[in-house]
């Protein structure tokens, strides 16, 4: 039944590994449902969790009463935020995200007051989850609700509800005017600025700004949030998780429990899903104090409904966007105004939509404001490409207006003023090697930018998009096997085929085939320190370690084959086809060994080889990414249909083609359901009123096209293999491409998503209807 | 989900005193996509449910030119669209058997359950109005049966009084000249709820519309069949203008609340729009028939 894929070349002709499509190691289990997920961990006397949630938006709690709960047969344990122990101070580094513990504590228990609706406030250990959830039912809270404001720019002004009396405004830049000693709920205000910024505008032609607003998103992945925990009768914590990072997990448990790391022990279930949103916690410090309580094993699953309104989606987010072009489209200068609703504790991604909001383009002159402020929601947290797909809408929606008032070519425009090598980007710092001008050209090149329309009400749109790619710490360990394979022990969760990819490089360094690299994904205490699986630095940073773990094996086989044949070390060489040659013996033959057979002689000539490495690396190759879509606009109904979509991407080396061009279907099916469907829907009384998968609409496959993906490689030097990040920037354009392709079709420049079917029936309605 | 018993009824008989013995709390359970998923939620307090599917009267679609098409309460969409018959003879049931949920819901849920849920939104009943659809109910005291149009009394609320549940679903057999189209709109393709659902169905003597009904979903407490609507089209040829006056008659009849889902001007909006489109279908449907 299983393919056995055919002899491939690979598409990149440099490399015999990277760039063919082998089947991934851990397919098979997933497609057969024998991969462990976190909700399939059982132990003996395992207890069932379930967690209280403040039906308020804002309230204070007054009182909570657990002795009723603690007395239905069945129940084992009950625990509120007074179980913690006090936060350490300061706060811990992600990978994409920042925790302050303090804030962490208070969003995993609310103690004085339930900030959003969700927010959880205690939680119970039972024999069963029913009786856990009778038991839910008799813990008594009493709340004193408070008025609420769940509306960024609503909760910047002087009136609004105050949701944290201690929090004043971090101002992280000068010239920035500092604000009054009074409570706020404006987190904090930061600036990026280069050249003269109303010079810049005074020797424009043509200057457009618009204001823009994005919605609430999910990250929406299939599995939701599990915990499993056993506090043993050492004090040693062992926890079963679906985390993107489980040594952020340990690191979090540890801080906040009080215990040393090396008493926490993570082991990191496969993974449904992620998209940032499993790198903070949210259970496992709960199971962790309930199986301490208990004294047996605790497992919390969330349900759906907890996923929407007790974890971390994306900001709601106001910008405003200035810039201004000469006749000939040379832009002169830009400003971008960003307020990033945080949710209930500081932390949006506002920075980072900072820094990629003007990224794609050359402009002397720009300023970019970034204001990260608190609402009554849930606390926003990483959604691939955090903070970078609201800041580069507006860019891109004001950029395509642009063109049409400049009547310019959309692309035209952007080859003018496209970013390049050597070149200053917003924070002042030159680019590196970047294919930002490689993908414009793909774009324009492509038959489908070249393609008529057709039909009425059919529109056609552009956007260009950039994310970083993070780079940071990796370990990994590698052995070799007397049949002729190698063991890979990674620390990265595989979440879009990691396994294979960081095997594949390993593979290439040592010049044999990917079936003899055989990777495995183990828990903290197995190998080296690594970051969480994100910020598209997996591939990279692992992939660098497996060249350096390939080398250094590599060195110890020629050691080997050097004494085996009692020759000079020096005089033996390693191929890159995986072939160690040595001088030539007394006959005149070539001395020469195969990996395989190398292997099978280990033990009788020092033993197996064992190595270790880890990098820890600050940055990486910067990445671009162009969609062209087509749709057309049911003017009865205001429903979109997605036509055709084109997305071309700078993927540095592609390692792995396949799991590339699936990084990037994943994310403009997100990007899609960003612009015309997705939202976090409120009441009047600040409660969330769409926790569901039927209310909160991702697209499904059939409200997606066939999406057609241009790999355009332009290799970063500051990695072995070329590699940059893949699976985030793909998310960034689909918004404003689509926004300008419904422009082009009805006519009607949105500057909101969703662009729902009502909201574009509301435009072309008559009023009164 | 609170703890809840589970009895499998083997008989009408058996299901009808295993309802009445079971009072308030018991509830039938035949695909199970709507009750577990209230259940699970404590929308509903249930504390047992009895499960229909395993009596023959309650499975299986028949159909004769004489007596109509018969569907047991608790038969799978994916059977009912997969039947012949009613592919052949009422594709309007076709229209609504095959959008309900997805292809794995389809797999358990039944037209009968969709019915007793008794939604405003329930996308198989205006389907099942246009078509003169009765449903055949068994209880305590014996068998009746209630015109569809007649069944929903409020959001979740319907005739069946205590111990009493549907058997089966009966359409009369297709008139000669005539057909039924039902549609909806969802914001997406697939696995939604209607914003606003419809169907019509029609009967032509010559060019001319002799017999009508029209109903809608998702803009009232309850599906409606609008006669006033259904009067606008018949005794004169399909025009625009016939149908321009329908779907006024509908929009007027329509009394949509607005909540996140929908909104009242967009609701009444798509009521005129999936009248006409409806209409439009049902012509097209009873020309391809004749």
């Amino acid at each position: 039944m299983v393919a056995t894929p055919e002899k491939q070349t690979p598409a990149n002709k440099q490399y015999r590994v990277i760039g063919t499509r082998p089947l991934r190691p851990d397919g098979t289990d997933k497609v057969t449902g024998r991969a462990a997920y976190g909700a399939d961990v059982k132990l003996e006397g395992l207890l069932y969790g379930q967690v209280l949630r403040s039906p308020h938006a804002h309230a204070r709690i007054k009182s909570i009463n657990t002795k009723k709960a603690e007395a239905l047969p069945g129940v084992k344990a009950v625990v509120t935020a007074q179980d913690f122990p006090p936060p350490p101070p300061g706060s811990i580094n992600l990978g994409e995200s920042t925790a302050n513990f303090q804030f962490l504590k208070d969003n995993l228990l609310a103690s004085t007051k339930a900030l959003y609706h969700g927010h959880a406030v205690a939680a119970v250990a039972a024999v069963d989850l029913h009786t856990a959830e009778d038991a839910l039912a008799l813990i008594e809270v009493q709340y004193e609700p408070l008025p609420h404001v769940v509306d960024v720019r609503e909760a910047m002004l002087d009136s609004a509800p105050v949701l944290h009396d201690s929090l004043r405004t971090q101002i992280r830049a000068a010239g920035i005017a500092p604000r009054p000693d009074r409570p706020t709920n404006v987190a904090s205000h930061m600036r990026l600025q280069k050249g003269e910024i109303e010079k810049g505008f005074a020797e424009a032609d043509v200057v457009i700004e618009r204001e823009f607003e994005t919605s609430m998103f999910h990250q929406g992945y299939i599995e939701p949030h599990t915990s499993t925990a056993y506090w043993n009768k050492d004090g040693e914590v062992s926890i079963w998780t679906s985390s993107q990072g489980p040594f952020g997990v340990r690191g979090q448990v540890a801080a906040l429990l009080q215990l040393p790391v090396s008493k926490v022990h993570v082991t990191p279930m496969e993974i449904g899903g992620g998209f940032g949103g499993k790198i903070p916690t949210y259970l496992d410090p709960i199971t962790a104090l309930l199986s301490r309580k208990s004294g047996r094993p605790v497992k919390v699953a969330m349900t759906r409904e907890a996923v929407f309104e007790g974890t971390g989606p994306t900001s709601a987010t106001f910008s405003r966007v200035k810039i201004g072009a000469k006749k000939d489209g040379t832009l002169t200068a830009a400003q971008v105004y960003l307020a990033y609703g945080a949710g209930a504790f500081p932390g949006s991604s506002v920075g980072a939509g900072a820094m990629c909001a003007l990224a794609p383009y050359v402009i002397p002159n720009t300023q970019i404001d970034g204001l990260d402020v608190v609402v009554n929601r849930p606390k926003t947290e990483a959604y691939r490409a955090p903070g970078a797909p609201a800041a580069e809408f507006g860019v891109e929606a004001v950029m395509n207006e642009l063109a049409e008032r400049l009547d310019i070519d959309p692309l035209e425009l952007r080859l003018k003023n496209i970013a390049s090598e050597g070149a200053l980007n917003a924070s002042g710092q030159p680019w590196g090697k970047i294919g930002a001008r490689e993908v414009v050209m793909a774009m324009k090149e492509h038959q489908h930018y070249n393609s008529e329309l057709q039909g009425e009400h059919v529109g056609r749109g552009v956007a260009l998009g950039f994310w970083f790619n993070g780079g940071m710490e990796s370990a990994s360990s590698a052995k070799t096997n007397d049949d002729g394979t190698v063991s890979l022990i990674l620390g990265s969760v595989d979440i879009g085929g990691s396994r294979a990819s960081l095997a594949m490089q390993l593979a290439e360094t040592l010049g044999v085939p990917y079936e003899a690299v055989k990777p495995k994904v183990v828990d903290t205490d197995s190998v080296g320190f690594t970051m969480v699986t994100g910020g598209s630095r997996t591939t990279f940073a692992g992939g660098w370690v497996a060249y350096e773990l390939g080398v250094q094996i590599r060195g110890k086989l020629v050691e080997r084959a050097a004494r085996i044949w009692e020759v000079p070390v020096d005089q033996v060489s390693y191929g890159d086809d995986g072939v160690i040659r040595g001088p030539k013996d007394a006959e005149g033959k070539e001395r020469k060994l195969a990996f395989t057979e190398i292997a099978g002689q280990l033990a009788r000539t020092g033993g197996q080889i064992a190595v270790s490495a880890s990098v820890s690396k600050n940055t990486q190759g910067a990445a671009f990414a162009g969609h062209i879509v087509d749709l057309k606009v049911d003017t009865a109904t205001g429903k979109v249909d997605v036509l055709r979509y084109t997305a071309v991407q700078d993927v540095g080396t592609a390692i792995h083609p396949s799991y590339v061009e699936g990084q990037i279907h994943g994310a403009v099916a997100q990007g899609i359901g960003m612009a015309l469907l997705e939202e976090y829907v409120y009441g009047a009384d600040g409660r969330l009123q769409n926790a569901s998968f039927l209310d909160y609409r991702m697209p499904t496959t059939l409200d997606v096209p066939m999406i057609e993906t241009v790999l355009v490689e332009v290799p970063n030097p500051g990695h072995p293999y070329g590699v940059r990040g893949v699976g985030e920037v793909p998310i960034v354009p689909p918004q404003g491409a689509i926004q300008a392709a419904v422009y082009d079709a009805i006519g009607v420049r949105f500057q909101h998503t969703p662009m729902s079917p009502r909201v574009i029936l509301d435009e072309l309605l008559p009023d009164g209807g | 989900m609170q703890a809840v018993k589970y009895v499998r009824a083997a008989s009408v008989q058996d299901a009808v005193r295993l309802l009445q013995d079971g009072g308030a709390t018991a509830r039938v359970l035949a695909g199970g996509t709507d009750v577990i998923v209230q259940a699970r939620e404590r929308r509903r307090e249930i504390r047992l449910f009895v499960d229909v599917k395993h009596i023959k009267e309650l499975i299986g679609v028949s159909y004769s030119a004489r007596g109509g098409l018969t569907i047991g309460a608790a038969t799978p969409c994916y059977q009912i669209y997969g039947d012949a018959n009613v592919r052949q003879r009422y594709p309007t049931l076709v229209d609504a058997s095959s959008v309900i949920g997805g292809t794995a819901i389809q797999g358990r849920a039944s037209l009968g359950g969709n019915l007793c849920n008794s939604s405003p939104a329930g996308d198989g009943i205006p389907a099942m109005i246009v078509l003169e659809g009765v449903a055949n109910i068994a209880g305590p005291g014996g068998e009746r049966t209630v015109a569809i149009e007649q069944f929903c009394t409020g959001p979740g609320r319907n005739v069946l009084a205590a111990g009493e549940f549907v058997v089966s679903l009966h359409f009369p057999a297709p008139a000669a000249h005539s057909g039924a189209r039902w549609m909806r709109f969802i914001p997406r393709n697939e696995m939604d709820i209607a914003v606003v659902n419809a169907a019509s169905q029609l009967r032509f003597d010559g060019n001319r519309v002799s017999w009508a009904r029209i109903a809608l979903g998702a803009v009232a407490p309850t599906p409606l069949l609008v006669a006033e609507a259904a009067a606008a089209v018949v005794g004169k040829p399909l025009s625009d203008e016939t149908i321009a006056a329908a779907a006024a008659a509908a929009r007027s009849a329509a009394t949509p609340i607005a909540d996140m889902r929908g909104s009242i001007k967009q609701r009444k909006h798509l009521v005129g729009v999936f009248t006409e489109r409806t209409l439009r279908g049902a012509a097209e449907r009873a020309q391809g028939a004749q």
